[in-house]
């Protein structure tokens, strides 16, 4: 069996021409979102590439936030090229707060040079503008940087269009089941496979720095906890315990990892930390504990408990014995937490009946909010910026991934054309 | 004679959890299961004893008991069934297989050389994680049975996949329902 599988090397200057797998398609409009005109990207010396549109990908970014209403590129009023081409009152009359114009430049060694503006209508200047320089392999890449420089400047809020995604995806054939371990770009583009098993591969989790994954396989005929360095392939056992070895979950500082462990005879929520290997229990319970995540300030954890009964979310202190203090009481399945990184709120799986939603939990109210239309969503996790959650649904009969903005009010389906999708995990930085 | 009568029980329910949601399943509910506890099925008795004093014993729907080291492999035998299915979000055995999952902790006290990898399954319904804790609570209820029965610890060993290893696809109730599972598996 340890034949079958093949650890690959994650390596970014492989990247070959980008393929998309992810098709994403925004599904709901969104109501109240900024409206921002991008100007295609006039090419200089050069023929597009191929999925390197640099403008294509900045307008897709940009929609897929949920914070803005990109113009759809027939309805653009004008094309200005420059800065001395912009007529701010047309755009003022038309309703545009910002727009961006640019252009890619073909360079004597064979690379680009890419500028960009940010326009501010109503101030009727740049507030905005960078030159970059790009190969073939990484305009992706700079279109995904110039996004977040756009969202962070209109919005306060870092972007996050250019780290990246982490996903298990299962291929079943009358041979057996593969299942992978894959990290992409957050559009999707760019999949590149880190762990190919025929055993199940689980709850992958990106390291604070986006250096790492932590994740669960079964490779070895049991459950086992790995971190794995993206960029070297290198990767470590963590924990192999008899029984359970599952959700593991990074401390805001990357040293210590949560997990599930029953090798006292039931699951119970323990805390290692990485440089001494020192294990300790954090919960003591007859129940199920598991599904435990950090809070931003490193100070609490918050999981799912079967203690009352059914599973539902508990917090408390990260230290053994600490007293749980029960988080929901709506319906008899709240489970999955996942916590915004300003901490004020906690996404989370909420079961009714045979319908399973994603809901959000309001920390200092209490009160919650069903996201989605389920009927089978799972694994929540928010965006490293808070504008977004995505999740695992089910569609028909396919397992796919899909996003919702964090007031319900859009959402998106990422759809992959081949095998299901599941578990996605959002790197907070570019490692 | 009380052993005959509780085993005749037992038949009788499998046999009709078999008809519930097991339809493919050819050895149980074949045209004599419903006619109490008179030995009325086409087996008999003598056609599955060992002569190792463990013995055999008729059951009517064509199953029988024996604890003989190549019962588990035997098709006519009880033993020849080895999933235990559970209802939703519970980790009870069911009244419906406590008998079934006993016969092998029996057999497992007899064949002290057998033992087991007890594989626990979870539908689809519910988070990954906690499903896969779910399963493992479902191995272990049925671990404690065969405990009972007289099965040591050293023959049971216990994986839970949670939904990761479903078999069968759809997501009706009767999908799910044959997911929901321990798959005794003998080494």
């Amino acid at each position: 069996m340890i034949k079958k599988i093949i650890i690959c090397l994650f390596c970014l200057s492989f990247t070959s021409v980008a393929q998309a797998v992810l098709k994403i398609d925004i599904t709901e409009g969104f109501e109240g979102a900024l409206p921002i005109a991008v100007i295609p990207f006039k090419w200089n010396g050069a023929a597009k590439v191929a999925n390197g549109d640099v403008s294509a990908i900045i307008v897709s970014d940009l929609a897929r936030s949920g914070k803005f209403s990109p113009v759809a590129e027939k309805d653009l009023i004008a094309r200005p090229q420059t800065l001395a081409e912009v007529h701010y009152k047309t755009w003022r009359i038309a309703g545009m707060d910002h727009i961006v114009i640019g252009d890619v430049s073909k360079q004597v060694n064979g690379s680009y040079r890419i500028q960009f503006r940010l326009i501010d209508i109503l101030k009727a200047k740049q507030v905005l503008g960078y030159s970059f320089t790009a190969t073939d392999k990484t305009l992706r890449d700079v279109s995904h940087q110039i996004s977040d420089y756009i969202f962070t400047h209109i919005t306060g809020l870092p972007g996050a269009f250019s780290t990246r995604i982490a996903y298990v995806t299962t291929k079943r054939s009358k041979t057996g089941t593969s299942s992978r371990l894959q990290v992409s770009d957050t559009d999707g583009y760019n999949p590149q496979t880190l762990l190919t098993s025929d055993q199940p591969v689980m709850s992958p989790a990106w390291s604070p720095d986006g250096s790492q994954l932590a994740y669960v396989s079964f490779e070895s005929g049991q459950a086992e906890i790995f971190t794995h360095n993206i960029r070297t392939g290198v990767r470590k056992s963590r924990s192999k315990f008899p029984g359970l070895n599952g959700s593991p979950g990074w401390s805001p500082d990357g040293k210590k990892l949560l997990m599930t462990l029953s090798k006292s005879g039931n699951p119970d929520i323990y805390v290692l930390t990485l440089s001494s290997n020192k294990l300790q229990r954090l919960t003591d319970h007859w129940s199920i504990d598991t599904e435990a995540v950090w809070t931003p300030d490193g100070g609490s954890i918050i999981y799912t408990s079967s203690r009352s009964g059914k599973p539902q979310l508990y917090r408390q202190k990260a230290v053994p014995g600490a007293k749980p203090e029960r988080l929901t009481y709506e319906g008899g399945y709240n489970a999955s937490a996942s916590v915004s990184a300003d901490g004020k709120y906690v996404a989370y799986v909420h079961g009714e009946g045979s319908t399973y939603r994603i809901a959000v939990l309001e920390l200092a109210t209490k009160s919650s909010r069903i996201l989605t239309e389920g009927p089978l969503d799972e694994s929540p996790v928010y965006a490293p910026n808070n504008s977004m959650i995505l999740f695992a649904s089910q569609e028909s009969r396919q397992a796919v991934l899909a996003a919702v903005s964090v007031d319900g009010r859009q959402k998106q389906r990422l759809a992959f054309s081949d095998g299901e999708v599941r578990e996605p995990s959002w790197a907070a930085v570019r490692y | 004679m009380k052993n005959l009568i509780l085993i005749s029980v037992l038949a009788l329910s499998i046999t009709a959890c078999g008809d519930r949601i097991k339809p493919d399943e050819g050895t149980a509910g074949d045209g004599s299961a419903g006619s109490g506890s008179d030995n009325a099925g086409g087996a008999s008795a003598g056609g599955i004893a060992d002569g190792s004093g463990i013995g055999g014993t008729a059951l009517e729907g064509g199953k029988l008991v024996s604890y003989a080291e190549n019962a588990i492999n035997d098709a006519n035998n009880v033993l020849f069934e080895k999933i235990v299915y559970f209802s939703f979000d519970s980790n009870a055995v069911t009244d419906d297989y406590i008998e079934l999952v006993k016969h092998h902790g029996k057999y497992l006290s007899f064949n002290t050389n057998a033992s087991v990898r007890l594989e626990g399954h979870a539908d689809e319904r519910g988070t990954r994680e906690y499903n896969v804790a779910l399963a493992e609570q479902r191995a272990l209820a049925v671990k404690q049975l065969m405990l009972f029965e007289g099965a040591s610890k050293d023959q049971i060993s216990i994986i839970s996949y949670g939904e990761e290893k479903p078999v069968s696809f759809g997501h009706d109730d009767e999908s799910m329902s044959l997911n929901r599972r321990v798959e005794i598996v003998y080494q």
